[in-house]
């Protein structure tokens, strides 16, 4: 059985001025053929303006496991939002 | 303000493809972003390239002031928000450092000139924070004043800077609510907390208004960088809207804004407002402003001193390779 080509991970530019965003992956043998399909497959429709696509494989992602001590420690810390702060009413642009 | 064209450059005469040089201009008059692999004016590159990396040099210098009150900070809710503002702006200062990048200078590059002195950063920061109240002065008017300036160009022309300044500024508004929040408290306290507050208000004023550069018959660049998009409106009329702004939150606390010459004209639909300083704005903008070298001193210091994280982080990522080679 021969082998599947390597993953490529896929992210469109929906239009300008916005950023690049994840929107699946493709087979690919290189990054050329892995830009080809990866038109074909995610901006059949308009749907994008600007592909870029990385090796599944140079990925790095957070451990799944890890996810409490990764992102629990910003839950408590409400202070970051403008919501925090009582501004009386009638002043204004703030 | 933070970008308030700190630096001139001379004007070359260009030597590029006209074909090129109208379809890019064609593009920006079109509200079009330009991205980083996109052709571009090399007087483009050059001006975004100097105006990201002063803004990203601001937020990083402008830890300073405030951080010189994270551990006198009154209260621990005080020092916790102060902690977060100032994590914050550490945050901005990366954001834009990563956006000048990508126009092809290197982060080493934009550091030493920085820390060599050659690079220059918002004036607001070369003034002292001497008491608690400075604190609730800045987060109300320095942010404010940078709200002011960012919000438009969150749709400048060049992508990468309009995306970190919609990130920028949705983190801002917790930081100059704070700010107003610590006004706001010390007005209603004690005669002398309220003196206090009235002094900060008195100290930051000018400088504030210093933030957005300038008056416009002075700023040569203004014409092009508007053309382009860079700049979304003058030094004047943000100077003007800020005014307009601040004005009556002052009233409402309480605190008088240390202008004589402040008053409401109907006519315009505005305050006309005192003349700024400006031989102090030049002369901070040299250098010369009250706590410039102390600034650049703990920039440098705390460079040299955390140089072996650093070198530590290299050596241990060395050495995960040489294992891996090895294995
Ligand atoms: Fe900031
Ligand atoms: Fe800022
Ligand atoms: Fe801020």
């Amino acid at each position: 059985m021969s082998k599947d080509w390597p993953l490529w991970e896929v992210f469109v530019r929906s239009k300008g001025g916005l950023s690049h965003r994840h929107v699946g992956s493709v087979h690919a043998p290189d990054a050329e053929i892995a830009v080809r399909h990866a038109r074909d497959t995610y901006t059949r429709r308009m749907e994008g303006v600007s592909l870029w696509v990385v090796p599944s494989a140079q990925i790095i992602a957070s451990d799944p496991a890890e996810d409490g001590p990764m992102f629990e420690p910003a839950e408590d810390k409400i202070y970051r939002h403008p919501t925090f702060y009582n501004i009386p009413d009638g002043i204004s642009h703030i | 303000m933070y970008t308030a064209e700190l630096q001139k450059t001379a004007r070359i005469a260009s030597t590029e493809d006209p074909d090129k040089l109208a379809a890019f201009e064609a593009r920006v008059a079109a509200d079009e972003f330009i991205e980083p692999k996109d052709w571009m004016p090399e007087a483009y590159r050059r001006t975004l390239t100097r105006q990201i990396s002063q803004h990203a040099h601001s937020e990083i210098v402008g830890m300073l002031p405030e951080g010189n009150w994270i551990s006198r900070a009154p209260s621990l809710r005080r020092k916790a928000i102060l902690l977060a503002k100032v994590q914050d702006e550490a945050g901005h200062g990366l954001y834009l450092y990563s956006a000048a990048e990508t126009l092809g200078t290197s982060r080493q590059e934009m550091i030493e000139a920085l820390h060599s002195g050659k690079a220059k950063y918002s004036t607001i920061f070369n003034y002292p924070t001497l008491t608690w109240a400075d604190i609730g002065a800045i987060g109300w008017l320095v942010d404010g004043a940078a709200i002011m300036n960012q919000v438009p160009l969150q749709r400048t022309s060049y992508g990468p800077y309009a995306r970190a300044m919609v990130r920028v500024c949705k983190e801002e508004s917790f930081h100059q609510r704070q700010g107003y929040e610590i006004m706001m408290h010390l007005a209603a306290g004690t005669v002398e907390q309220k003196r206090m507050a009235q002094d900060a208000l008195n100290r930051w004023w000018w400088p504030s208004l210093m933030m957005f550069g300038p008056p416009d018959e002075n700023s040569p660049n203004t014409e092009q960088s508007m053309r382009w998009r860079i700049k979304r409106d003058t030094n004047d009329d943000l100077r003007q809207k800020f005014v307009d702004i601040t004005k009556p939150q002052a009233d409402a606390i309480g605190l008088n804004v240390p202008d004589p010459d402040l008053r409401w004209n109907e006519e315009k639909g505005g305050h006309d407002f005192g003349e700024v300083d400006w031989d102090e704005f030049y002369a901070v903008v040299k250098g010369e402003g009250p706590v410039a070298k102390e600034r650049m001193k703990a920039r440098r210091d705390a460079w040299e001193q955390n140089a072996w994280v650093r070198e530590a982080a290299d050596a241990y990522a060395q050495k995960q390779i040489r294992k891996r080679e090895a294995a």
